[in-house]
């Protein structure tokens, strides 16, 4: 842990690790204890006194239908972004990996859209899915599809699925390729030699070597489509119509901005830091798998 | 056997090009849109080559903006983005790099503690403090305020996790070899630590950049004034509910316009993109 040569000081230390502990604890340690403490917490509506309720917010929250439905809806939609992504990024990867000419160039082309940012993603597609001028929304319709996102919550909820997954293709790519490439080429001469098909050769010995690439890229996806889909869902539905898009992220976003209910926002929030903790958690443990296999 | 492998390589070339595809049409149709007259996307009528307007086009997103909804040029936003981003990525190396230092190479009290300090900030997004930290933001008067924008994303631990990594691995030797040479604390760190850390903090400067300048919620809220707003927040607010009064032909130049830096620094260092994209994970 500690490295057998180091030098002795009783304050330069302390002195090099000051900013970023001020900085740590000014803005992660005292707001995030201050939403705890507050969830605890419930103000009158003049927010004139507080009194000490220990889990009243909690209950009321999760007595709260809409609330459920958030977190039925969230999971959802973390479900489908990760399944459509990965599934279609792992199709590339494979092809990518393959002894092509030209595959440097495929990589480039096809890694790039990580920089773009979730609102920009957002306002790509919704301009394109747009139901009065959208290229796309054109298309739909001439095939008898009746489209108004604006409307129909379905087709709004595709529309936030949609983006974000396209958002997150190029980062489940390059994990896929990364992951494929260190499977030694030995292993798939040996199956070819046993006279294994390409196809069952990918399934009985590629798929499984990839498992700890796929659950590790799983959460990576969950924790996407929990958090950054904000800026998706804020340029293309801003949580419509009638809910059918309003994430848990977004809900304390919207909850906040109506003001009022301090306890009840703040044990959102705690509720939210609580799966994140269990998701980083499950994270390590597979990518402890990762770095022993 | 030959043959099929041509044709399955041939079908491996098709897939790909097609994900090429998918993958790209969007930000195209955003440039070809950015190339037209908006009555004509408004109709939707748009074509799918590119207009006869670019240079209108970009020449009134960056100098002049909207007419209606943003009230700012986009020139204004992307320095904005800029400063944000160049304060949080070199910020965070900053001072990861320092207390890295301080971990590794000094013998202190409570060492593990702080690092463990620091470390638990890895698992919290600042999404899900977000009402907590404007407050304290708002008392700290740091709102509409480059610092205020900054700050609370440049806490967190992923850097320092990366340096104090990359410093475990670098060989006692060096250390008592500089000690024998009478360099302290100071000169090893600038002549011997900072040398050997250059790859590693270029490519987390990449991973950081673009991490700052896509940010989003944060900015959102953090800014009330329309000169101090970041490039993601000012597109969003230029898109109207009613769509007649979006301007899409500026909405779309605005979009790729924020791409453009990010972009650019991913195709342009792919291999410190990728080194810093697969170390922050890990």
């Amino acid at each position: 842990m500690q490295k057998q040569a180091t030098f002795n000081s009783r304050w330069l230390p302390w002195l090099l690790i000051a900013p970023q502990m001020i900085v740590v604890l000014v803005f992660f340690y005292w707001p995030a204890g201050q939403a705890v403490l507050q969830s605890f917490l419930l103000q009158d509506a003049f927010g004139l006194s507080t009194t000490f309720v220990w889990f009243e917010n909690y209950k009321e929250l999760f007595a709260d239908p809409d609330y459920f439905a958030t977190i039925v809806r969230t999971f959802a939609f973390a479900f489908a972004i990760a399944l459509s992504s990965l599934s279609l990024s792992l199709l590339l990867a494979v092809m990518a990996d393959k002894p092509l000419r030209g595959s440097a160039i495929y990589r480039t082309l096809l890694i790039w859209p990580y920089a773009v940012a979730p609102p920009v993603a957002g306002v790509l597609w919704v301009f394109m899915l747009n139901p009065s001028l959208g290229v796309l929304a054109h298309g739909l319709r001439a095939m008898g599809v009746d489209w108004n996102p604006l409307l129909d919550g379905n087709q709004a909820a595709a529309l936030i699925i949609l983006a974000s997954a396209w958002k997150q293709i190029s980062y489940n790519f390059l994990f896929f390729l990364a992951g494929l490439q260190s499977i030694p080429r030995s292993v798939h001469e040996a199956a070819a030699i046993d006279g294994a098909r390409p196809m069952r050769r990918f399934w009985t010995v590629t798929f499984p070597l990839l498992t700890p690439t796929i659950f590790f890229l799983i959460v990576v996806n969950i924790v996407y489509a929990f958090f950054d889909t904000f800026g998706v869902i804020d340029t293309m539905t801003r949580g419509g119509p009638a809910k059918a898009t309003e994430t848990l992220v977004y809900k304390v976003y919207v909850d906040g901005l109506l003001g009022g209910n301090l306890g009840g926002s703040a044990a959102q929030s705690v509720i939210l830091m609580g799966l994140v903790i269990v998701l980083t958690a499950i994270q390590f443990r597979f990518v402890e798998r990762k770095v022993t296999y | 056997m030959v043959e099929r492998e041509g044709i399955r390589r041939y079908v491996a070339h098709v897939i790909l090009w097609v994900g090429i595809a998918v993958v790209a049409f969007p930000v195209y149709l955003a440039f070809v849109a950015s190339t037209q007259d908006n009555a004509v996307i408004a109709n939707g009528q748009m074509s799918l080559l590119p207009g006869s307007h670019f240079l209108e086009t970009y020449y009134r997103t960056i100098f002049v903006g909207t007419s209606g909804t943003t009230r700012e040029p986009v020139g204004m936003m992307l320095f904005n983005s800029l400063i944000m981003a160049m304060s949080i990525a070199l910020g965070k190396i900053f001072i990861s790099i320092l207390s890295a230092y301080a971990i590794v190479f000094f013998r202190f009290p409570f060492r593990m503690t702080v690092f463990w300090i620091i470390f638990i900030t890895l698992m919290l997004p600042v999404e899900v403090r977000i009402y907590p930290t404007y407050k304290i933001a708002a008392d700290l008067n740091l709102l509409d305020s480059y610092s205020g924008l900054a700050l609370p994303l440049i806490a967190s631990a992923t850097a320092t996790l990366l340096f104090r990594q990359f410093f475990m691995t670098v060989p006692d030797e060096l250390l008592e070899a500089s000690r024998i040479d009478g360099a302290g604390p100071f000169r090893f760190f600038k002549d011997t630590l900072l040398p050997l850390s250059r790859t590693n903090m270029a490519a987390l400067f990449v991973i950081l950049f673009i991490y700052g300048w896509n940010q989003y919620l944060w900015p959102l809220l953090i800014t009330t004034r329309d000169d101090m707003q970041t490039i993601q927040v000012g597109i969003r607010k230029m898109i109207v509910t009613s769509d007649a009064l979006t301007e899409w032909p500026i909405v779309m130049a605005t979009a790729i316009l924020a791409m453009l830096p990010p972009v650019f620094v991913v195709i342009v260092m792919q291999k410190l993109f990728v080194r810093g994209l697969v170390e922050t994970e890990k």
